[in-house]
C-alpha cells in the first residue's frame, strides 16, 4: 500500500501543484484587492516552480522563484504599497466580461481539443539529467551565446528607457509647478 | 491523458485565464499581473515541449522569456506611475484619451 502510494507520489504531487496553480490563477479574476491578486499570482508561480522541480528542470524552478517571485512580484507588491491601493471602488469588470468569458470558453475548448490527440513520443528523451544546469550552461554559452549577449544589450536598453520615462515625468511635474 | 497532455492543458488554461484577465479587469496593476500569468503559461508549455523533444532549446527560450518579463515590468511600472500621477486613478476607464 505504502509502496504503491510512494510510486504514485510524483503524479500526486504534480496533480496537486497543477490544481493549485490553476485555482490561484482563477482566483486572480475574482479577487477585488490588488494585493490579494498579487498574492494569488505569487502562489500560482510557486506551484509552477514545484511543477518544474517535479519535471527535473530544477534550474528553471530556481529561476522562477528568484526572478519571478523574488524580483518581479516583489516590485509589483512595492508598487501596490507605494500607491496605497486598498480597494478598487469602481466596477470590477469591464463591459467585455461576457464576450471575454465566451471567448475563454471557445479558446479553451479549441486548445484542449487540439492537445487531446496523443502527442508523438519523444524521439530521444533525455529525462531529468538532460536538463541539468551543466547541460543548459554549455548549450547556452556554446550555441546561444549571441542571444546571451543580446539579452544584456536589451537589459541596458530597458534601464535607459525606464530612466527616460522617469525623466519625462519629472519634467512634466516641474513644468506644472512653474506654471 | 498522459503527463505531457496534462501540462500542456494546464499551460493553455493559464494562458486563457491571463488573457481573460487582461480583457475583463479594469485595474491597471491587475492587468499587468494577468499578463505575467500569460507568460507563465507560455513558459510551462515551452518547458514541457522541450522535455518531450529532449532538447535544451526550450529552457534557453524560457530564460529569455524571464528577461523579457522583467524588462516589461521595469518599463510598465514607471509608465503606470506616471499615469496614476496624471489621472489620480488606476481605473482603465480614465485612460480613454490614450486612444489618440
Amino acid at each position: 500500500m505504502i509502496e504503491k502510494l510512494l510510486s504514485n507520489l510524483d503524479t500526486l504531487l504534480l496533480l496537486s501543484c497543477a490544481f493549485g496553480a490553476l485555482g490561484c490563477a482563477a482566483l486572480m479574476l475574482v479577487l477585488r484587492q490588488p494585493m490579494r491578486v498579487a498574492m494569488a499570482l505569487i502562489s500560482s508561480m510557486l506551484f509552477l516552480a514545484g511543477i518544474y522541480g517535479l519535471l527535473g528542470v530544477h534550474f528553471v524552478a530556481a529561476f522562477q522563484v528568484l526572478i519571478y517571485v523574488g524580483a518581479v512580484m516583489v516590485f509589483m507588491v512595492y508598487v501596490i504599497m507605494l500607491l496605497e491601493v486598498r480597494e478598487h471602488s469602481g466596477p470590477l469588470y469591464s463591459r467585455l466580461l461576457l464576450p471575454g468569458i465566451a471567448g475563454l470558453a471557445v479558446l479553451l475548448v479549441a486548445l484542449i481539443a487540439g492537445i487531446w490527440r496523443p502527442l508523438p513520443s519523444a524521439a530521444h528523451g533525455t529525462g531529468a539529467s538532460g536538463y541539468g544546469i551543466a547541460a543548459f550552461s554549455v548549450a547556452f554559452l556554446d550555441e546561444y551565446w549571441l542571444l546571451f549577449e543580446l539579452t544584456s544589450v536589451l537589459l541596458v536598453a530597458a534601464v535607459v528607457a525606464a530612466l527616460a520615462v522617469i525623466r519625462v515625468g519629472r519634467a512634466h511635474a516641474g513644468g506644472r509647478a512653474h506654471g | 491523458m498522459d503527463r505531457t497532455q496534462l501540462l500542456i492543458g494546464l499551460a493553455a488554461a493559464l494562458f486563457c485565464l491571463g488573457l481573460v484577465g487582461v480583457i475583463v479587469r479594469r485595474h491597471v496593476l491587475v492587468m499587468l499581473m494577468c499578463m505575467e500569468l500569460m507568460l507563465n503559461g507560455v513558459n510551462l508549455s515551452l518547458v514541457t515541449f522541450a522535455q518531450q523533444s529532449g532538447t535544451t532549446v526550450g529552457a534557453v527560450v524560457v530564460f529569455l522569456v524571464f528577461v523579457v518579463a522583467t524588462i516589461e515590468i521595469a518599463l510598465a511600472i514607471p509608465i503606470v506611475l506616471l499615469l496614476v500621477r496624471a489621472k489620480r486613478t488606476l481605473d482603465l476607464g480614465a485612460y480613454n484619451d490614450l486612444k489618440g
